[in-house]
């Protein structure tokens, strides 16, 4: 048995905080995550959303991006999907090591890490037009 | 929906305090990062960042912190952060961003070595202002 929460959104970071609420409230119907395993998925789909609003912007596109939050018995996956023209994580510049001085020269690129080790799964999938994020979090 | 962050600035002799709560994501981030540099236009001998009542924050939030330590390092100054919540905690080392600042439980802890008194401060908007007064 599973069921489905799927929304979309315009592609402005004001709904951030919207999508972390949908998410938020399937779990309350579906409370199948401890507390602390729920904080870490909210993190990782905002870190999705984020990107993905970002790279609508890069492209100029008003297009939704499409949110899809499907609770199991004994998982929740959560896709992302955008239509900001791909995007490819092994061209992610590496930080200097956090011993390095220069370290405090990169302010981003830490989103892609926290989504990796906040879930279970995590996936980053070209598409025609863009882009789709699968995030897994095991009960 | 969000729930909006606050900020409030107090003083501590030379250091700075600034109390952050609600939600830090990349919607909201920008007025944290003005904040910040509100703060440290002001030459404090430190700054510290209480995050003990933050609701929320993703990595834009964690960024903004990495450039406050920048501008604290750039004028000699310190720069402490106090965090007592153990998610937040978790991202700090996931990042390995703990072994860039010094991580306090809790503010008394994090002002043990500074002199002063705490003279609190108003919430204020990103110049400084307090929120509500017109500029």
């Amino acid at each position: 048995m599973s069921e489905d929460f799927e929304i979309e959104i315009p592609p402005t970071f004001e709904h951030l905080a919207m999508v972390r609420s949908v998410l938020s409230s399937a779990l309350e119907a579906e409370p199948i995550l401890k507390e602390e395993r729920l904080q870490d998925l909210r993190l990782a789909l905002s870190e999705a959303t984020t990107n993905a609003i970002e790279a609508h912007n890069r492209v100029g596109t008003q297009a939704a991006v499409g949110i899809r939050i499907t609770v199991a018995d004994k998982k929740v996956t959560v896709r992302v999907s955008d239509q900001g023209g791909g995007f490819d994580p092994s061209k992610l510049k590496k930080h200097p090591p956090v011993t390095d001085p220069e370290r405090l020269e990169y302010e981003r690129g830490l989103g892609v890490t926290l989504m990796r080790r906040l879930t279970d799964e995590c996936s980053i999938t070209p598409t025609k037009n863009g882009t789709t994020v699968t995030l897994i979090v095991h009960r | 929906m969000v729930i909006e962050p606050t900020f409030e600035v107090a003083e501590y002799g030379r250091w700075a305090v600034m109390r952050v709560t609600g939600e830090i994501d990349m919607a909201t981030a920008p007025r944290l990062r003005q904040h910040v540099l509100t703060v440290t236009a002001r030459k404090p001998d430190g700054l510290v960042l209480d995050l003990d009542r933050i609701e929320f924050i993703d990595s834009t939030g964690l960024g903004v912190m990495v450039g406050a330590a920048k501008r604290m390092r750039m004028i000699d100054g310190g720069f402490r952060i106090v965090c007592s919540q153990p998610h937040l905690n978790e991202l700090f080392k996931i990042t390995r961003l703990n072994e860039v600042f010094d991580l306090y439980e809790s503010l008394e802890d994090a002002l043990t070595t500074v002199t002063g008194t705490l003279v609190e401060g108003v919430p204020t908007d990103g110049a400084g202002n307090p929120e509500g007064a017109s500029t």
